[in-house]
């Protein structure tokens, strides 16, 4: 790539960078001065921006040959190396280049939004150990060091939901979060475990070279019951990327992480982690396709969570947990571009999501910073005048989210709800209609929110209202710079991504699944494909969901009372967010309880404290105390058993 | 001639050997000892071990039994009282001492390892050194156990002392480690005395 | 004609004495320490024997290492009993049942 060096050293330049960066924020916190802290974390991930920058470059438009080496090998047991390798190629490269990207602008946005944080070097710490993290994992070529960057942006994701360690609520989040992705990850492991077993590798190339060998490997999960091997490994990774993707149900953890700061909402929880488990059916697409079971399950779970959680979306007033659910439900359709064999699709999603939804968490956060930190929308409104930047950038993320003709999510969207109605997998026509209808959620409840914040009545107090004034240039420029892919990534990216060859060598698509390549025949270029988009149904869909927004909320803002009024039972099970919380508490949670003061009392207290530790102890003492009597402490004694048992050795030599 | 000597002898040492068990004084009981030593020394030097002979009485008699003899006589014991108990332990002594040697001379009485055919070597010439021979086994072969004999006999010594080491607490000793570091200003102060009006 | 049974013989005589000493004596450690002098001084005997009828000087070193070491034993030993009697005023060894379980 560059005369002088090897791609090995420029990939590890990427790797390390940031944790340089984080480490020395995080280890000499008390010794360096904020500006060492936010200089050097900056600089860090500046650096592996560009270099991802030329990567993608060296892939996208010279054609570089896959690069798949081996760095370390960490250990070799009966046979199975488990290694730190890189695997870069398109996909990887491209997911670099949005890693590194978000980050920058996250870690730009830091300095204004962060500037009167106590905890400010330690969150600059984090965040770069985050984007550590996080490149690992998308260039890994191996299960092992996956599941290491899934478990580490796990970790670095709970250390910032509960960045404001003091805060009750916040503590409770990234327990939340943390055990509920323990459960997927549980699954992933399981998962990894079931490759390993099956291919006896855990390298990628290998475990792909066999995958098609191993399609008809069946095993008997219960007594009588036949399963395919590799639909158990492929719903067992799934269950992985429903933790870490937040799908139904394990989807709870993600509207409580907005507890944390808000750069982290837009850098971990909307754009980079939570992704990750769509990178990672992306990736193992060569496995997926080879479970039909598999994918019509991912189908139907990303559709549930695209429609439903759209829904919670409408009723919610926290302005950062309106932008979560929304987040959700994207989330949702790119699972569901995933279980419609669309994986170009999902991952061209991702990319356009990212920088939209990164967009509208950090504008809503510059909205947060301007409110001197309320985030409730029913406090806000006609902020327009007061910050026109934040503004005109929210009005593009917006646009962007809802899939409006010629912005970036439009192409993304479209394409997902295309491929989905071309996909003949079982659940594919219910999972059509269900994005179908969340088209119309999803306008609805973004224009409700901005129409709320940004115009209308101003209802904040007097206070606030006099502060109010635009956000400072590291809040607003990173917004600019975020709206500009947000408008034009879609149209530009989509003819190669989509329908060009820039996937050809990544992902894995069987025949009979290959909607896309359906898709394609219909396929004439961006220009084309908006006049086609607003001759069908999303896009009347998304209009109409414009229009109630704008009749309930600036029309007629009394009405939406009314309604909540008279539909009070669904407004109950919207409000409750369909008792996932309530049943998690009671059932889960107090179930585990439940046990485990069951077994603290008769197993632990009983039987091992009482029966193995203190009965053991006694019957000791109470052996020692009849024993005892044989040391009489008389030294004749003593000489008298020392020459019986001479005499007794003597013999045994003798006779 | 040395089949009568070696009866001579071995009748004293067990004749002593006896009384050293069986008298109540230890006082007694230890001069039995050095009769008992002395014999001993003697079978030894039928035996060639000039060297060992010699040192059992220097060393052994010379010292270790003096030291026996100091302790006894340093500690106040109540002769009266040792006396007791003396025909009770009697029986079970002599079993126990019958079934050991009963044990000992089937092994070494008998045949078992050939012993009758050991045939006593040769004596030495008048020029035969035993000394020599042995501090040329010792100080070659054996050096290095030798030196940790000296190690053991040193740690015997520290710990006998250390023992019986009693710091009494009114004595008076001289602290060398102070009087060395004493400073002239320790010893000599200089004040200074108002001037005062002869009343 | 002496052969090396008879020195056996006496060590093994000599070294049953000792013995019985041990359980005789159960009022004095002193008379104690001594017998296990008369044990060493026994065993010694039989060294020197087997070292003279074997042509070995290693027999008569052991003895040698012997002596040494029941030297250090015995000047220990006493030292011992000289604390105990300070502690204790006594050295009857039907007294000293510390042991005792």
């Amino acid at each position: 790539m560059f005369e002088n060096y090897s791609d090995s050293q420029v990939y590890l330049a990427i790797v390390l960078a940031p944790l340089i960066g984080s480490i020395i924020a995080g280890v000499f916190n008390a010794y360096i001065s904020r500006a060492v802290a936010h200089t050097v974390t900056i600089v860090g991930v500046a650096i592996s921006f560009v270099l991802a920058v030329f990567v993608f470059k060296y892939f996208a438009f010279d054609g570089a040959p896959i690069y798949n080496e081996t760095v370390y090998t960490w250990l070799v047991s009966d046979g199975i190396r488990f290694e730190i390798g890189f695997l870069v190629d398109n996909l990887t490269s491209m997911m670099l280049v949005v890693v590194s990207f978000v980050s920058l602008m996250v870690h730009l946005y830091t300095i204004g939004y962060m500037s009167d944080d106590p905890g400010y070097k330690r969150f600059f710490s984090y965040i770069s150990l985050f984007t550590f993290s996080m490149y690992m994992l998308v260039m890994s070529n191996n299960f092992l060091q996956l599941f290491f960057g899934w478990e580490a942006v796990g970790l670095v994701s709970y250390l910032l939901i509960g960045f404001y360690y003091k805060k009750e609520s916040a503590i409770f989040a990234n327990m939340k979060a943390f055990l509920v992705n323990r459960v997927g990850d549980f699954g992933f492991i399981l998962g990894i475990a079931g490759i390993l077993m099956v291919f006896n590798t855990l390298d990628y190339a290998d475990v792909f070279a066999a995958a098609s060998s191993k399609a008809n490997l069946t095993t008997e999960l219960f007594p009588g019951t036949e399963w395919s091997m590799m639909t158990v490994i492929c719903i067992l990774l799934f269950v992985g990327a429903m933790g870490k993707s937040a799908q139904v149900p394990l989807h709870v953890w993600l509207p409580d992480s907005m507890e944390g700061p808000t750069p982290i909402s837009a850098l971990i929880h909307a754009a980079t982690m939570v992704t990750a488990g769509i990178f990672m059916v992306t990736r193992m697409s060569p496995l997926f396709e080879l479970s039909e079971t598999a994918l019509s399950f991912i189908l139907v779970i990303g559709a549930v969570t695209a429609l439903f959680m759209g829904f919670l979306g409408i009723i919610q007033n926290d302005i950062k947990r309106v932008v979560a659910y929304s987040t959700l439900s994207q989330l949702g359709y790119m699972t569901v571009a995933l279980g419609a064999s669309a994986y170009s699709a999902a991952v061209f999603h991702l990319m356009t999501h990212a920088f939209f939804k990164a967009l509208l968490f950090l504008a809503a956060g510059s909205v947060i910073i301007g409110m001197h930190h309320v985030q409730d929308i029913r406090q806000m409104g006609g902020l327009k005048k007061y910050m026109p930047i934040t503004y005109w950038t929210s009005l593009l993320g917006t646009l962007a989210l809802i899939g409006f003709p010629g912005f970036s999510g439009f192409y993304s969207k479209d394409s997902i709800i295309e491929a989905v109605h071309a996909s003949t997998i079982p659940g594919s026509t219910f999972a059509y209609y269900a994005v179908l209808i969340g088209v119309f959620v999803t306008a609805l409840y973004s224009l409700r929110m901005f129409f709320i914040v940004f115009h209308g009545e101003e209802r904040m107090d007097h206070h606030t209202k006099e502060h109010l004034k635009e956000s400072p240039w590291v809040v607003t420029v990173p917004l600019v710079l975020l709206a500009i892919p947000s408008v034009i990534i879609g149209g530009m990216t989509i003819t190669s991504v989509l329908y060009g060859d820039y996937f050809n060598n990544v992902v894995f698509v069987q025949q009979a699944h290959d909607v896309l390549g359906q898709l394609k025949e219909s396929y004439h270029g961006p220009l084309s494909m908006i006049l086609h988009g607003i001759m069908t149904a999303p896009f009347y869909l998304m209009v109409a969901g414009i229009a109630t927004a704008w009749y309930l909320y600036m029309k007629k803002p009394e009405l939406p009372g009314k309604i909540k009024n008279s539909f009070g039972l669904i407004y109950d099970i919207l409000d409750n967010k369909y008792g996932f919380d309530a049943f998690n508490e009671k059932v889960i949670a107090g179930g585990t309880r439940g046990l485990g003061n069951i077994l603290s009392k008769f197993g632990d207290i009983m039987i091992i404290d009482g029966f193995v530790v203190n009965g053991s102890a006694k019957s000791v003492a109470w052996f020692s105390s009849i024993i005892r009597h044989v040391q009489t402490g008389y030294l004749y004694h003593y000489a008298f058993v020392m020459i019986l048992g001479l005499i007794g050795l003597l013999g045994l030599v003798i006779f | 001639m040395e089949t009568i000597l070696f009866y001579v002898f071995s009748t004293f040492m067990v004749v002593s050997a006896l009384m050293v068990i069986t008298v109540n004084n230890p006082v007694r009981a230890a001069f039995f000892l050095v009769l008992t030593f002395f014999a001993a020394a003697a079978i030894w030097l039928l035996l060639e071990a000039e060297f060992l002979a010699v040192i059992l009485i220097i060393v052994y008699v010379g010292a270790v039994m003096v030291l026996f003899l100091f302790v006894v006589m340093m500690l106040d014991v109540n002769l009266a009282e040792l006396k007791a108990g003396f025909v009770k332990n009697l029986p079970i002594a002599v079993a126990v001492a019958l079934m050991m040697f009963g044990i000992i001379y089937f092994v070494v009485g008998g045949n078992q390892f050939d012993i009758h055919n050991f045939v006593p070597p040769e004596r030495h010439g008048a020029d035969y050194s035993n000394i020599s021979e042995l501090g040329k086994v010792l100080y070659t072969e054996y050096v290095f156990a030798f030196e940790i004999a000296a190690v053991i006999l040193l740690v015997g010594i520290i710990a006998a002392i250390s023992l019986t080491l009693r710091r009494r607490p009114n004595t008076r000793h001289q602290k060398v480690e102070e009087q060395v570091a004493v400073k002239g200003e320790d010893r000599l102060r200089v004040i200074k005395l108002e001037p005062q009006e002869r009343k | 004609m002496l052969t090396l049974t008879h020195f056996l013989v006496l060590g093994a005589i000599v070294f049953s004495i000792s013995l019985a000493g041990v359980f005789i004596n159960r009022k004095n450690i002193i008379i104690l320490l001594m017998c296990v002098e008369l044990m060493l001084l026994a065993v010694n005997t039989n060294f020197i024997a087997f070292s003279h009828f074997l042509n070995d000087t290693a027999g008569q070193v052991f003895v040698f290492f012997i002596l040494t070491v029941a030297a250090a034993e015995a000047a220990i030993g006493l030292a011992i009993l000289v604390v105990l009697f300070r502690n204790k005023r006594t050295i009857n060894v039907e007294e000293l049942d510390t042991l005792k379980g």
